[in-house]
């Protein structure tokens, strides 16, 4: 393995098997299929993919805490699965939309622990708690106990638990869920800073957030249903569709009309629904912008009222589109149903 | 390298598991309740003794039954106090996994954990000792007592319930749900098989064996010879065998369990990576 390499897999797959009730007989669910990807020492890499697209086990596999099925992975240059004393003293986790934490203890005392049990020296870890809290605007809430913190402050003070132990590979695991969109930007520019502080630290980030994937990676791999479906820059990814006339529509309700209906019509490439509030959003890419008359003709067909229409230019949410046949939301709820 | 690494998984989890236990509650509430709920245990033991003896409180019984019931508070506390760390930081703080990615020794760890539930038992057993001599003329002589061997009989046997709990542990780490009723149940068994609060021939003949096998049957019945040794030779269970002997026989099985329970901790541990279950919870 090349010493460049923070994270290397080659084939991982990993299979649950459930257990449903005494008279069923054990399904499998596959989580992980035939993963193979690389991310260099010094990269911000993301993964991009619905709930449930198997993001979440894939690093549950890199960071020592799930044996793969099959396949293999090296972070740090060790086995994750063989050797995973040496991958854990390189490493830490962050995992959002969990409010994880002894709420008995002090928001400084819960991460003063973390950083003993990693042996960062006392003094050290004090400096280094005062600095990162600072950075995120929680530096008066040291001696808080973190059962009186709110469920944003909590995932605050985790996210500073990751970055304390100033690990190799770091990896965040959905960081800004649940939080609001001021402290989701703090975390973002905060991870952008870590990152340039130093040029060998690795960060793995998982998202369902096209923007953050966007805003935030250098690569990023589109997951879904435990394959990497395409792994590039964020540039070069929307680069696939850039010859593509892209069209976002809100319209009232769809009587009926639905994305494969407007997929029949010529040169219409891909329709993906989003249901709002008050109807229904899509997203439409067209080999030709003339395709787009017949998509309002079909429209005023069903009563279809048009809300609003922009012209734009492809995104991530586009690219999973193209890759899996309907957008992201539609991917979960379907996932859902299931 | 291994050894400071040891040395820091424990260290900072009886620092947590101190935190835990002592700050659920303000500290005035802590000390009524450290003190009344052992005190309350011993007295449904000593108003059952009362009435089914009609107050023989004379008979070398009831020392029998005091002091083991006492010692007993340290089975289920190392016990359940190693394994409880498990539930504990997987269920309710759910941070097992970051401690799991972290470069500690997790059976270190759950042992550490262990210790506050052993300093607390060990105030709940120095209190109930305390009210049996003071209030129930439990016979207890400073001067008779044999100190070394009460000392290294109740060290070994913390070592061995806590060995023991790490069995407990490893199962609780592979069954995501009815953790509670694990611990419950083992220390149930052993406080039915161990001459805890009566003495071994009480049970009929082809259960005994299992008490024989029962490495806490040979402790109590070193602690109560270390203290009251007339009274424990009362009964002749394990009479014909020497306190050396039964030190003896403690360590060998002390060892044995220590062993199995490592090595049971080894494989649930290795089961968990493998089902995914280091960080599930079951949210009940």
């Amino acid at each position: 393995m090349s010493t460049t390499l923070a994270i290397e897999t080659k084939n991982l797959g990993r299979i649950y098997k459930l257990r449903g009730s005494k008279k069923e007989t054990r399904k499998e669910l596959i989580a992980l299929q035939d993963v193979s990807l690389t991310v260099e020492r010094g990269e911000l890499f993301g993964l991009l993919g619905p709930n449930g697209a198997g993001k979440t086990t894939l690093i549950k596999v890199l960071t020592t805490l799930l044996s793969p099925t099959s396949g293999w992975a090296r972070v740090a240059g060790a086995d994750v699965h063989t050797e995973p004393k040496l991958v854990r003293p390189r490493i830490n986790m962050v995992s959002g939309g969990e409010s994880s934490g002894y709420g008995l203890l002090t928001v400084r005392e819960n991460l003063w622990m973390f950083s003993q049990f990693y042996g960062v020296p006392s003094k050290e870890a004090n400096e280094r708690i005062e600095a990162l809290l600072e950075m995120v605007g929680m530096k008066d809430r040291m001696h808080t106990k973190s059962s009186d913190l709110s469920t944003g402050l909590r995932q605050k003070m985790n996210i500073v638990r990751g970055f304390l132990t100033d690990p190799e590979v770091l990896f965040l695991d959905e960081p800004t869920l649940g939080l609001d969109v001021g402290a989701s930007r703090d975390v973002r520019k905060f991870i952008v800073e870590w990152l340039k502080a130093d040029k060998t630290r690795t960060l793995l980030l998982t998202t369902h957030y096209m923007v953050e994937a966007d805003e935030l990676c250098d690569r990023v791999a589109i997951i879904n249903k435990g394959r990497v479906l395409a792994c590039d820059t964020p540039t070069a990814l929307k680069q696939r569709l850039q010859k593509d006339v892209m069209f976002e529509i809100e319209t009232s309700p769809l009587n009926g009309l639905t994305p494969q209906m407007m997929e029949e019509q010529p040169e219409v490439k891909k329709a993906a629904l989003t249901e709002i509030e008050g109807g229904a959003r899509l997203q439409l890419s067209l080999v030709e912008e003339s395709a787009l008359a017949r998509v309002i003709n079909l429209f005023t067909q069903k009563d279809v009222k048009v809300m609003n229409l922009n012209k734009r230019q492809p995104t991530l949410e586009d690219v999973f589109v193209d890759l899996v046949g309907r957008s992201m939301a539609e991917e979960e709820s379907s996932e859902r149903s299931q | 390298m291994q050894t400071s690494t040891s040395w820091r998984s424990f260290r900072m989890a009886a620092w947590l598991g101190w935190l835990i236990e002592s700050n659920w509650t303000d500290p005035f509430l802590f000390t009524v309740y450290s003190i009344v709920k052992p005190l309350s245990g011993a007295a449904i033991l000593v108003i059952m003794y009362g009435i089914i003896t009609q107050g023989n409180f004379d008979s070398p019984l009831f020392p029998y039954i005091y002091l083991g019931n006492a010692f007993y508070i340290y089975v289920g506390a190392v016990m359940t106090g190693v394994s409880w760390a498990v539930v504990d930081d997987r269920e309710h703080y759910k941070t097992l996994k970051y401690m799991y990615i972290a470069p500690i020794y997790i059976p270190i760890y759950l042992l550490g954990r262990g210790v506050a539930r052993f300093i607390t038992g060990s105030i709940a057993v120095f209190i109930t000792i305390a009210a049996g001599v003071l209030f129930l003329k439990v016979p207890l002589h400073f001067t008779e007592i044999d100190w070394l061997l009460f000392i290294v009989t109740l060290i070994l046997g913390v070592i061995m319930l806590a060995l023991l709990g790490l069995l407990l542990a490893g199962v609780t780490l592979t069954v995501a749900r009815h953790e509670g009723f694990i611990g419950e149940a083992t220390a149930g068994a052993l406080y039915i098989f161990s001459g805890a609060v009566f003495p071994l021939d009480i049970l009929p003949e082809w259960i005994r064996p299992v008490g024989y096998f029962m490495p806490t049957t040979y402790w109590l019945e070193l602690l109560r010879r270390s203290l009251v040794g007339n009274v424990a030779q009362a009964f002749p269970t394990l009479a014909n065998f020497s306190n050396m002997e039964i030190l003896g026989i403690l360590l060998a099985l002390s060892i044995f369990f220590g062993v199995i329970s490592i090595w049971v901790f080894r494989v649930c541990d290795r089961i968990a990576r493998e089902r995914g279950l280091i960080d599930h919870t079951t949210n009940y």
